[in-house]
């Protein structure tokens, strides 16, 4: 359980840090270091170079723009967990915190760190599929965004290149004002990997139709994935047609069967768990009266 | 690679190869050996440490990306040799241990939870200590440990800032309180408890 031998450098700037990662194929970047450390310690990884950018000041912080929050890199999640900021714009993104490993791993854990590991059952990068974020990636030629549907290819596998270093990652607010947010996740024991966690964002009007939502799948298949809910907007949503959308959305699912649970029970939790998932964010969105948009939003400073 | 480290208020140097983790660092070179090496990979939280007061896996850090924070470990806790801190002490009160492996994890994670919060829930108090395993105890006097500091550290009057302490400050509010410290030794179990 030691890693093999590997040199470290820690650049003084994201510019220096992408340098030395385009000079070198088998650098890694390494920031928390919470998923990164035992892939090293099980030799399942084994670079030459580990680039720490956990220190980079350009990389920390959460910022409130004017349609999107935008958390850098290297903001550990517990840093997120406690962030009025992303309580208030990004409820979502609160609720599925607490479920990201254990307090301890989150006090070391990165926002970019998991984006860039991209395991399937990640609650970071499901709620960033789910709402449509956008990865701004930086290498040696400048910066770049990219949604994540496209960041995301399979089980720990990303668009990043070689040469290329996750900055921020950046969630789009919603202009409505009432919205609702509920995340639900199926593990053998909590804190575990989710065999099955779900994400779900509604926005509904003053008479309770829905104007906007989406709902979000991970740990099913060999990434997160959106599930079509489309038809329930512009709908007064009864219990039915919430259930019959997801069932038909997530019928033919690619689901992974493993030790833990079989493809079958991945979907079938799936069908339930999704549906769940948009009953409590509805419920929410209706039990908020016409609910104004939190001051914290509006507050441009960094944290 | 020559490292300089801040453990339980001193400066620390040694000279290690970067794949070193700070928990073979603490335990090799600085001969802390309180911190317990487990499973080395980040999952049974026998080598928790507080880094900047939070806990922390010692496995999951390299002691290179270490410098600059101030570490505490199990043996920065006490407040003078031969005495026990507050949370420790509750702990032999409750019989909150039994082999001991789990024990310095457990404790430095207690403790980091009442620097925060010294009105904990049973919720709270297990969502803290969950990512760390005992496997002698089955957690109820471990829980029932934290309960009963919680409660002595209420009862005392040293005073103490709760939102995001530097630990040192924590010890220091131990250290100058002794008349607390001493009162604790001579409670019967559970004494502190109305």
């Amino acid at each position: 359980m030691k890693p093999a031998p590997f040199d470290y450098v820690r650049p003084g700037s994201l510019a220096e840090a992408c340098e030395v990662l385009a000079g070198d194929e088998d650098a890694r970047v390494i920031a928390g270091g919470q998923t990164l450390i035992p892939m090293l310690a099980m030799r399942l990884a084994r670079p030459t170079r580990l680039v720490d950018i956990l220190r980079l000041k350009e990389l920390r912080g959460i910022r409130s723009d004017d349609d999107a929050i935008v958390i850098g890199a290297v903001t550990r999640q517990v840093e997120v967990e406690r962030s009025e900021i992303v309580r208030c714009g990004l409820p979502l993104l609160a609720k599925a915190l607490p479920w990201i490993g254990h307090p301890p791993t989150r006090n070391r854990g990165t926002v970019g760190g998991s984006i860039a590991n991209a395991d399937p059952s990640a609650e970071i990068p499901l709620v960033a599929v789910t709402l449509g974020a956008e990865i701004e990636i930086a290498n040696s030629s400048g910066r770049m965004g990219m949604p994540a549907d496209e960041f995301f290819i399979g089980p720990m596998l990303t668009s990043v290149m070689p040469g290329d270093c996750v900055a921020a990652i950046r969630f789009p607010l919603w202009p409505h004002p009432r919205i609702g947010t509920s995340f639900h996740e199926v593990s053998a024991r909590q804190s575990d990997f989710a065999f099955v966690a779900t994400a779900a964002q509604v926005a509904i009007d003053d008479a309770g139709r829905c104007l906007d939502a989406t709902l979000g799948i991970g740990g099913v298949g060999d990434r997160a994935l959106r599930i079509d809910v489309a038809s329930l907007i512009g709908e007064e949503v009864g219990k039915l047609s919430i259930s019959d959308v997801v069932r038909a959305g997530t019928a033919d699912l690619e689901a992974s069967s493993d030790l833990h649970a079989t493809a079958d029970y991945r979907r079938r939790v799936a069908a339930v768990l999704g549906t769940r998932a948009l009953e409590d964010a509805f419920a929410e969105a209706r039990s908020r009266d016409k609910a104004v948009r939190c001051k914290a939003v509006q507050c441009k400073a960094v944290q | 690679m020559k490292v300089k480290l801040n453990v339980n208020g001193r400066a620390r140097e040694a000279d290690v190869e970067p794949r070193k983790t700070l928990l073979d660092t603490l335990r090799e070179d600085f001969l802390l050996v309180g911190s317990h090496a487990g499973c080395e990979h980040g999952v049974c939280g026998a080598c928790t440490v507080l880094i900047d007061g939070e806990p922390s896996r010692a496995c999951l850090m390299f002691a290179a990306q270490a410098d600059g924070y101030e570490i505490t470990t199990i043996e920065g806790l006490a407040p003078a040799p031969g005495e026990l801190s507050i949370v420790q002490d509750a702990f032999c009160e409750t019989h909150g241990l039994q082999c001991g492996y789990c024990t310095p994890g457990m404790i430095l994670t207690a403790h980091a939870l009442l620097t925060r919060n010294d009105a904990p829930s049973r919720g709270d108090i297990v969502e803290a200590i969950s990512g760390n395993i005992c496997r002698c105890t089955g957690y109820g006097q471990i829980v029932e440990a934290v309960e009963f500091a919680a409660d002595r550290l209420r009862k005392t009057n040293a005073p103490r800032k709760m939102q995001r302490t530097p630990t040192d400050e924590v010890g220091r509010a131990d250290a100058s309180d002794k008349s607390v410290l001493e009162g604790a030794h001579t409670h019967g179990p559970r004494g502190g408890r109305s």
